[in-house]
């Protein structure tokens, strides 16, 4: 029965999506009726799909208790076994439902997000039943990494949502720089997954066999574990926007902003940390390749925290506070807490959803997505600001809103790590995530509070637009979102929600004891919460007109590139990439073929020649011929000779 | 003779009698109908040979390493000692039925469209010429018969790319015929080598070595091997391919792609690693090399590609790369890879060469800097481009993922430094892949449409669809369950490798 549903969970939202793809993509240039007709049955295609899985996983949630196992052969190559099946347990049940409601907020809001507009000169729902589609297999993807109970099956699922993220990146046709972003999106998450492929392929020659259980089970050589474990990290990088490989989620704001809370919710990023928390077994015996990860980490919370800082697009701001929030669940795998790492994964899942589907709500009203050219919307869009109020406020980590339980747990985790070495790495790296993970509650509040101040006080800097909130399509998704962005963190005290977030095979102390710590430990990151608060106000009340951001100084552009990280890319990959092809392709044609066609030329200018030998004048020919005779009529006579 | 004997002489004999029968027939469009029914006799002859003739001939000790469901033999010039011996195992059907449907799309699509150059009728004659050679090489159980089927697919290949071709046909042509005419003497002589030392030119008794001294092995190898490399194309001998698949037309391009390079990949397992497995074993560290040598420097010269055509061409020298690095590993994973590789690379660059012909008849360009924003003029062209292109990267759960993820899988397997190293570099090459692939769907199907692009309608032709959407389950049926090539595949895999293995 769970088995079943585990099964239905992926496959509800893949077949909505792929029947979706079925309908015309666009409407037809002289009638709107076919078109509307079109988009009309992608809508109820998508929203059932996504509340169809929604409501698959709150029954698996209530049904599963302890893990469950089905599979079936898939395929058998060679003697290595592929298998088709699920490998459910609690906190798999719980990732589903936060990707399933994010995914049905986003359907619904897309409706009304992506529908022209009286002011609208291009139509912006072009194209819409291939994106509800597209969103749907997405879903489905990341339901089926959630479910996978094999290696193959979760790389398929985990490749899928690439491509679908291309593609919904690109879907904007506005912006010119979509293409190359979501192209970026692709390719850098694909570099990643070379590692991803070859550390799965080792751990299933190693084991024989691709199903998890089987995985988990088997006596792996350290050497394999290590190398496994670090290959594995490539991929869980690329897809969770982890230092070096985070560049392609910022740029991916080029997307519609629902398509950005999707990424950043539920799918995608989640998908990474979700894949180590699977994996967890492996990863602690091979404490190398925690140690990288926690190293990665806290490098990853403090370039996206201070990132974040300098952005003015609102929409960037959130990208480089993902990357930053991303920083703590990968520090909070690396100090030995899965637990606590999937609980801030789920609350971020709610606070971060709202917050781009609140973002989308403004940029609906105001046209723009800078924060220069906003200002003074609390009064205008008064519901927007009390949703965003508890976005920022469940980002930075203001008690008793979602965030602050859940990163709380990661700094606990983080401070034993760091004081008593409870966890599986050496205890510097506890050191380390947890004085980034503090850091970063700091840089948090302030520039969560700058986006607060900038976009919703002072006084509104574009004076012809009036903004206003939204319509019920776009409001409802926002408003109830801000349920589980308040009190989801209130959830860690309740028993049955943390067992379902216990990991049994994690023989790490620290985490085991509840999510949710309330001890004077709390105090510090308070302290520095309210430092951030402070000093942003303070500064904005200095002049309400100027960023706070110049209080950086000259970092601040340093910050608003992140360190020019895409630069060292372009020049360090990019470039030198594209050289080489433009040198393969010469190459190719001049060495390769040139040899080839050289030989060609060469025979052909050796038959010429020849020809034009045999084309002689009459004496000269007839001295030839007697010339030959003389020769043959020789060479008879040496050898009747010799014999 | 047995319903399966029927079939497989039905497999040969009803495309060689359509192609007479479309000559013979006066008017230009019933001919082609003519090549059409029978092209679709000829799939439907094909599929039913998977039925019945498996499995009674158990595994013993005794029993041949090449154990066909079906077979036919019969003396055929007694004097020479040669036979006419074709047989269908799990190796050969796959690539059987592939031919025969890839044959098929194309006569269907030449109902629709004939390309400037020459008559409908003759191009399907050709076709149809084309596709009795390509079978019978994959049926084919004699050496010197499998000798003479690879040849007869030579000359109207030539025909169809210097008769119906683009600007540049003649050259294109004459390169492809020179080119892998030297591969054919190299054949003919790694034949001679083989027949003389083994004095039978059975592929069943000869399979395993058939007790030839290693030196004959290692030559027999040497030749054979190199011979293939030319047809499948191995880098660095595949520099007729991008020439001949720029300038062939769409049904050329289609054929040659889909199931004219397997017959070098076929070829390759079945004869140079089947009947000199001690030439293979080593060769196989320089194979790989190769393969992986094929597998980059096709995607980088892909990255800077300016064609289209030209592009999905090199693509196939990176697709094929990875097939015969599966081959190259000389492991039941790698040789099950290349199989279901070269099958995914039929379909999918077989729908890759349709639709780059199909934008390039439309835009009447195929240079990548004059084509862009497909997607907003014509969307199901573009959606199909992307699937294909998407297809052909490799992406999981679909056709192309399979051969790739399991070429690499299998070079892990085999271990050691050299392999694990070129394990690595084949999945960066899959990376690569991606790149070239994504460079060519941004530039074709987004931003806005360019001149060339502005003229195209957003209708698709029923005939296109008929072409396509064959192939376009087929990409996703075998990515969803690749158990379709892998399962009758599995014995005949096990039982070469048996004797391969020492």
């Amino acid at each position: 029965m769970t088995g079943l549903l585990g099964a239905l969970l992926p496959a509800v939202p893949l077949v909505a999506g792929l029947l979706g793809l079925l309908l015309p993509p666009a409407p037809r240039r002289d009638g709107a009726t076919g078109g509307d007709r079109a988009r009309t049955v992608a809508v109820a295609l998508g929203v059932t799909g996504a509340a169809g899985a929604l409501a698959l996983a709150v029954a698996l949630l209530v049904t599963v208790d302890g893990p469950t196992e089905a599979s079936t052969t898939w395929v058998d190559v060679g003697g290595l076994m592929v298998t088709l099946g699920v490998r459910l347990d609690g906190a798999a049940a719980l990732v589903a439902v936060a990707v399933t409601a994010v995914a049905l907020a986003v359907q619904v809001y897309s409706i009304g997000y992506l529908r022209r507009g009286p002011h609208d000169d291009i139509d912006v729902d072009h194209r819409y039943p291939p994106y509800a589609a597209q969103i749907s297999l997405f879903t489905g993807a990341m339901l089926l990494v959630v479910v996978a109970g094999d290696l193959i099956m979760l790389l398929v699922g985990w490749e899928v949502m690439g491509l679908c993220s291309y593609l919904l990146i690109a879907h904007d046709r506005r912006l010119p720089g979509a293409p190359a972003a979501a192209m970026k999106a692709f390719l850098v998450t694909r570099v990643g997954d070379v590692g991803f492929l070859l550390g799965i392929a080792l751990l299933g020659v190693s084991t024989g066999s691709f199903r998890i259980a089987d995985v988990l089970a088997h006596d792996h050589s350290g050497a394999t574990l290590t190398a496994a474990g670090l290959l594995l990290l490539a991929g869980v990088a690329g897809k969770s926007a982890q230092f070096p490989l985070h560049t392609w989620l910022p740029d991916a704001m080029a997307g519609p902003t629902p398509i950005s809370a999707l990424i950043h919710a539920a799918t995608m990023v989640a998908a990474g940390v979700y894949a180590v928390a699977r994996l967890y077994p492996l990863f602690t015996a091979a404490p190398v390749t925690l140690t990288v990860l926690g190293v990665v980490g806290a490098i990853t919370l403090l370039l996206g925290a201070l990132a974040a800082t300098a952005q003015d697009d609102i929409k960037r701001v959130l990208a480089w506070s993902t990357v930053s929030q991303l920083g703590y669940m990968t520090g909070a795998l690396a100090v030995g807490s899965p637990s606590a790492a999937l609980f801030h994964l789920l609350t971020h899942a709610a606070f971060k959803a709202l917050l781009f589907l609140a973002a989308g709500v403004v940029i609906h009203a105001v046209g723009t997505t800078l924060m220069s050219e906003m200002g003074g919307l609390r009064r205008t869009m008064p519901v927007t600001f009390w949703c965003t109020v508890v976005g920022l406020g469940a980002l930075a980590g203001v008690p008793p809103l979602a965030g602050f339980w859940s990163k709380d747990g990661v700094l606990t985790v983080a401070e034993s790590a760091a004081l008593e070495g409870t966890g599986p790495a050496p205890s510097w790296v506890g050191w380390l995530v947890w004085i980034a993970g503090l850091l970063g509650v700091a840089i948090t509040a302030w520039y969560a509070g700058r986006l607060l101040l900038r976009a919703f006080f002072g006084t509104p800097r574009l004076p012809l637009v009036r903004p206003h909130d939204p319509p019920a399509v776009l409001r409802w998704p926002v408003l109830l979102l801000t349920v589980p962005a308040a009190l989801l963190g209130l959830a860690g005290f309740v028993g049955a929600f943390a067992d379902r977030l216990r990991f049994p095979t994690v023989p790490v102390a620290g985490s085991e004891d509840g999510l949710v710590h309330l001890a004077p430990g709390v105090l510090l990151p308070l302290a520095l919460l309210l430092v951030g608060a402070v000093l942003v106000t303070l500064g904005w009340r200095r002049d309400p007109t100027a960023d706070p951001a110049v209080a950086l100084g000259p970092l601040r552009p340093i910050f608003a590139r992140a360190f020019r990280l895409d630069d060292v890319q372009h020049t360090l990959v990019v470039r030198p990439v594209r050289a080489l092809a433009r040198v393969a392709r010469t190459g190719d044609e001049v060495v390769v073929d040139g040899a080839v066609e050289g030989s060609g030329r060469a025979v052909s200018g050796l038959g010429a020649g020849l020809a034009t030998l045999h084309r002689a004048a009459l004496p000269r020919a007839a001295a030839g011929v007697l010339a030959g005779a003389l020769l043959i009529g020789l060479a008879a006579a040496v050898i009747g000779v010799n014999q | 003779m047995t319903f399966g004997q029927v079939l497989l002489v039905a497999v040969l004999a009803v495309p060689a009698l359509g192609a007479v029968a479309v000559a013979a027939t006066p008017r230009d469009r019933a001919a082609r109908l003519v090549g059409t029914v029978a092209a679709a006799l000829t799939l439907l002859a094909a599929v039913p040979l998977v039925f019945g003739g498996r499995g009674w001939v158990a595994w013993s000790a005794g029993a041949p390493a090449v154990r066909p469901w079906h077979q036919l033999d019969l003396p055929w010039v007694p004097g020479l000692e040669l036979r006419f011996h074709l047989g269908v195992d799990g190796i050969s059907w796959p690539l059987v039925v592939l031919t025969a449907l890839l044959t098929l799309l194309c006569c269907a699509y030449t109902m629709w469209r004939v390309p400037d150059g020459g008559s409908g009728r003759a191009l399907v004659a050709l076709l149809l010429v084309v596709e009795v050679g390509i079978l019978g090489t994959f049926l084919a159980l004699d050496l010197v018969l499998f000798f003479l089927f690879f040849e007869v697919v030579l000359l109207p290949m030539y025909a169809i790319i210097a008769g119906w071709g683009g600007t540049d046909r003649r050259r294109a042509a004459r390169k492809f015929a020179l080119y892998t005419l030297f591969g054919s003497v190299l054949l003919l002589v790694g034949v001679y080598v083989v027949v003389a030392a083994a004095g039978t030119a059975d592929v069943v008794a000869l399979t395993g070595g058939a007790g030839m001294s290693r030196g004959t092995q290692l030559a027999a190898f040497t030749l054979l091997a190199l011979a293939f490399a030319v047809k499948s194309p191995l880098w660095p001998l595949h520099s007729w391919l991008p020439d001949a698949h720029t300038q062939a037309p769409t049904v050329g391009s289609v054929v040659l792609a889909g199931v004219l390079l397997k017959m070098g990949t076929y070829g390759l397992i079945r004869v140079a690693v089947g009947v000199a497995p001690e030439g293979a074993r080593w060769a196989a560290p320089v194979l790989g090399v190769l393969a992986v040598a094929a597998i980059l420097v096709g995607s980088l010269v892909c990255l800077a590609q300016s064609d289209v055509k030209r592009l999905i061409a090199y693509s196939s020298v990176g697709h094929m790369g990875f097939v015969l690095l599966g081959v190259a590993t000389l492991t039941t994973i790698g040789i099950q890879a290349a199989l279901i590789g070269n099958i995914a690379h039929g379909v999918i660059t077989g729908l890759l060469f349709f639709l780059a012909g199909a934008v390039k008849d439309r835009t009447g360009t195929g240079t990548l800097a004059e084509l862009s924003g497909l997607r907003e003029t014509s969307p199901r062209l573009a959606g199909l481009l992307a699937f294909a292109a998407v297809a052909s990267l490799g992406l999981p759960g679909l056709a192309g993922f399979w051969g790739e993820a399991f070429a690499v899988i299998a070079a892990v397997q085999v271990g050691g430094p050299l392999w694990i190293t070129l394990g690595v570099l084949a999945a960066v090459g899959g990376a690569l892949t991606a790149a070239y692939f994504l460079r060519l769907l941004r530039q074709v199907t987004h931003n806005r449409p360019s001149p060339a692009v502005g003229r195209v309608g957003p209708g698709l032709a029923g005939a296109e669809l008929t072409a396509w959407v064959p192939l376009v389950l087929l990409a996703l049926a075998i990515g969803l369950a690749p158990a379709l090539v892998l399962g009758v595949a599995e014995a005949p895999v096990d039982a070469l490798i048996g004797v391969v293995k020492p």
